[in-house]
């Protein structure tokens, strides 16, 4: 029994992949399932100690979720994410409803629909421990479905709408996409010509959308759609939730891409698709202003998913070069290396500051549009420096599937393009600063 | 059956935490540590709300001896399905010197106080290996043990409990009331779920303290010395087979 009477402190001395007993090596297999899995680049950092921690934004009650949401990853995702990459598709349904049933896909939703009935803060203490799923793909997935289809729909929908919709993607039990960008049109929104026309009690929608994250598998989209063909563009539109089952919908393609590969990104054409005019979230014309509204906590989900990623990569990339040798010292001791981590991991907090500030500015009420922009700005550059300056202390190892980095250099690459780009976003600030011919509007 | 059951819950630090000896080399390091459940004791609340759920259980006490923060550990117990909660406050200094001896002492009162049926622990708490409570508390009761339970059925007006023993497995039939420890494989705990972790803030937790239940906690063991494992010794190469089998004789392997 002497193996056995101290196996809990030997399980913990030991280094980690250094089994002792077959007893150590399942009952680390079982434990650890996840925690530690097989990553090479970054390990995931500790938890946080629920019982003290509180952060600006998050009180003690954030960090509970985020630890239920962590508990999660490490079980349910994180073993998973290598065969989902290479199938190029993880499987929504599944890992949704186990993030449904916990609670945590409708943190900021009314409780008369699943939510939690908490505020937009408890979304973003969830969105940043995303940021410990080993790939981009993944966590974009779940940002569509808590917060990209579904803020207008949760606030302008009917009641019926969401019994019907809005419930079960809270639980999990459906996947939901939001279809805004075309072909012809991504950053220009106002110009996308998917449109619909009243018939009986029907809108009849024709036309086609790019890009949609969870498009594959999704049960519905939230379609951004012309329905008032006489007003100008940008008071012409509207949102309507059509099943993906409807007769007509096609999802011509799953597009294949150089990262965020667990994610599917389809291509979808609308045939005359039948759908009853209930389906229209909110008011008719107004699906332009409400994706604008919208906007604003896709980008604040954004970049609250950014950070803990940067934080793992720097800290992997601190780690690595502290073992890697070259030239009789460790490659960390070089203060081109250090200075620039060091820098980098300023830049994250700096990042993280203003993503708590816009957020705790829009959790009272105000319009954050402008550092909400900024927030996702800096967060999709702030990214791509990051993974670019850590692959290159890698050295050839960072250009290797081997590694996390690799993956992560090519998932963050999205953030600069998607849910708006870093162009789209200098626009809008500048709007907002009154430095742009297009002045903004005041409110 | 509408059994009344006392789990045990320790609060100890995280399986994942890679500990460190603390400079006076009494114990680990546990400040700013992440803690969380004793993983065998998730296990015995999960198996408690899985005998409530097939209605074998009526109603589920969950005990933690601790510091303060052993609260938390309770209320990850509300959270998971236990009715109510029973914390035996012990300052943190002494709960480091805190015994098996003492904590089956406690949790022995309290299943007398509060009428319990059965008492399921983990087989061990994973910070000290001590591997006793369990056994203690059926002494103190005189109480049919089942201990490193893989399996706990209903039979015979009693239970039937599979343990894992060196090389298999064994069946024996306990009377009630009884004690069961926990084995690894007896069932894979659930999460508390948002919604149940928000219910479980509204939950009792009865305060109490060692004294309260008459119980002495004066230490009767003392800690020596806590020390790292030695670390492994480097490897070698080697250049071919022949090599190695020259390298394994020197060494006495073969
Ligand atoms: C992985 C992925 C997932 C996506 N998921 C979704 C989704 O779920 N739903 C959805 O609706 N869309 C989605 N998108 C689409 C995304 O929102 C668009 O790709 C993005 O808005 C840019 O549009 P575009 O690709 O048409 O680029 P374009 O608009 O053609 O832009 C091309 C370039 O021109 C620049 N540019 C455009 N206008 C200006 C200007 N006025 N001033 C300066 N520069 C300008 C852009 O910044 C960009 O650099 C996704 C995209 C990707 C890559």
């Amino acid at each position: 029994m002497q193996s056995v009477a101290c196996r809990g402190l030997i399980r913990r001395f030991l280094p980690q992949k250094e089994p002792v007993s077959s007893w150590t090596t399942s009952t680390a297999r079982l434990f650890l399932a996840g925690a530690r899995t097989a990553s090479t680049a970054a390990q995931p950092s500790k938890q946080v100690d629920v019982e003290e921690k509180t952060d600006v934004i998050f009180t003690n009650q954030h960090f509970e979720i985020r630890n239920l949401a962590r508990k999660l990853i490490d079980s349910e995702i994180n073993p998973h994410v290598d065969k989902w990459e290479a199938e190029g598709q993880f499987p929504g349904h599944a890992v949704f409803k186990k993030f449904g049933e916990a609670g945590l896909l409708g943190l900021n939703r009314d409780e008369a629909y699943g939510g939690m009935g908490l505020d937009f803060s408890y979304n973003i203490a969830f969105a940043e421990e995303l940021g410990y799923i080993d790939a981009g793909g993944v966590v974009s997935a779940f940002g569509v479905q808590t917060d990209m289809a579904t803020p207008a729909f949760a606030k302008y929908g009917s009641h019926e709408l969401k019994k019907q919709y809005l419930e079960p993607a809270i639980r999990g039990e459906m996947v939901a996409c939001v279809g805004v960008s075309e072909v012809e049109a991504g950053s220009d929104v106002a110009n996308t010509k998917t449109h619909a026309v009243r018939k009986g009690g029907d809108f009849i929608i024709n036309g086609h959308k790019m890009w949609i994250t969870n498009g594959a598998q999704a049960d519905w989209i939230c379609l951004v759609c012309n329905t008032e063909a006489d007003k100008p563009k940008h008071l012409s539109k509207s949102h309507i939730l059509v099943p993906m089952k409807s007769p007509g919908v096609t999802v011509a393609k799953k597009i294949s891409k150089m990262g965020n590969r667990s994610s599917d990104t389809a291509q979808i054409f609308f045939e005359d698709v039948k759908v009853p005019q209930t389906n229209l979230i909110g008011e008719a014309g107004m699906g332009f202003i409400y994706q604008m509204e919208q906007f604003q906590e896709e980008r604040l989900w954004c970049a609250a998913s950014a950070l803990i990623g940067m934080d793992r990569i720097i800290k992997s990339t601190a780690e690595y070069c502290a073992e890697r040798k070259a030239f009789g010292s460790a490659v960390l001791n070089n203060q081109i290396i250090y200075f620039t981590l060091a820098e980098l991991q300023t830049e994250v907090e700096a990042l993280r500051a203003l993503t708590y500030r816009a957020v705790a500015n829009y959790t009272q009420g105000d319009d954050v549009t402008l550092l909400a922009s900024m927030c996702k700005l800096k967060a999709g550059r702030l990214a791509r420096i990051v993974a670019d300056k850590c692959l290159q202390f890698w050295g050839g190892m960072g250009y290797s599937e081997e590694v996390l980095i690799s993956r992560y250099f090519r998932d963050t690459r999205c953030l600069s393009i998607a849910g708006g780009t870093d162009e789209i976003m200098l626009h809008i600030i500048a709007k907002y600063m009154g430095i742009s011919p297009e002045k903004a509007k005041k409110k | 059956m509408s059994l009344r059951v006392l789990v045990g819950v320790k609060r100890v630090v995280d399986y994942a935490v890679k500990v460190r000896v603390r400079p006076d080399h009494k114990w680990v390091v546990t400040d700013g540590v992440k803690h969380s459940m004793n993983p065998f004791d998730e296990i015995a609340v999960e198996e408690a709300v899985r005998l409530k759920e097939k209605k074998i259980v009526s109603e589920i006490v969950a005990v933690s001896c601790g510091p303060p923060q052993s609260q938390e550990t309770l209320r990850t117990a509300l959270a998971m399905g236990a009715d109510k909660a029973i914390h035996v406050e012990v300052p943190a200094k002494d709960a480091e010197l805190l015994s098996p001896i003492h904590v089956a002492g406690i949790i022995a009162k309290i299943a007398k106080d509060e009428k319990i049926d059965l008492v399921i622990l983990g087989k061990q708490a994973i910070d000290d290996d001590s591997n006793q409570t369990g056994q203690m508390v059926a002494g103190l009761l005189n109480w049919p043990q089942a201990t490193f339970a893989s399996e706990i059925v209903q039979a015979d007006g009693g239970l039937k409990v599979t343990r894992e023993i060196d090389g298999g497995l064994e069946v024996i039939q306990v009377k009630l009331p009884a004690v069961i420890t926990t084995d690894l494989r007896l069932n894979q705990p659930r999460y508390a779920t948002l919604p149940n972790i928000m219910k479980a803030k509204k939950k009792p937790i009865d305060k109490k303290s060692p004294a309260d239940l008459g119980v002495d906690t004066k230490p009767r063991l003392e800690v020596v010395s806590v020390d790292e494992p030695p670390v492994r010794q480097a490897g070698a190469k080697v250049a071919n087979v022949e090599e190695l089998v020259q390298k394994l004789k020197e060494a006495g392997r073969i």
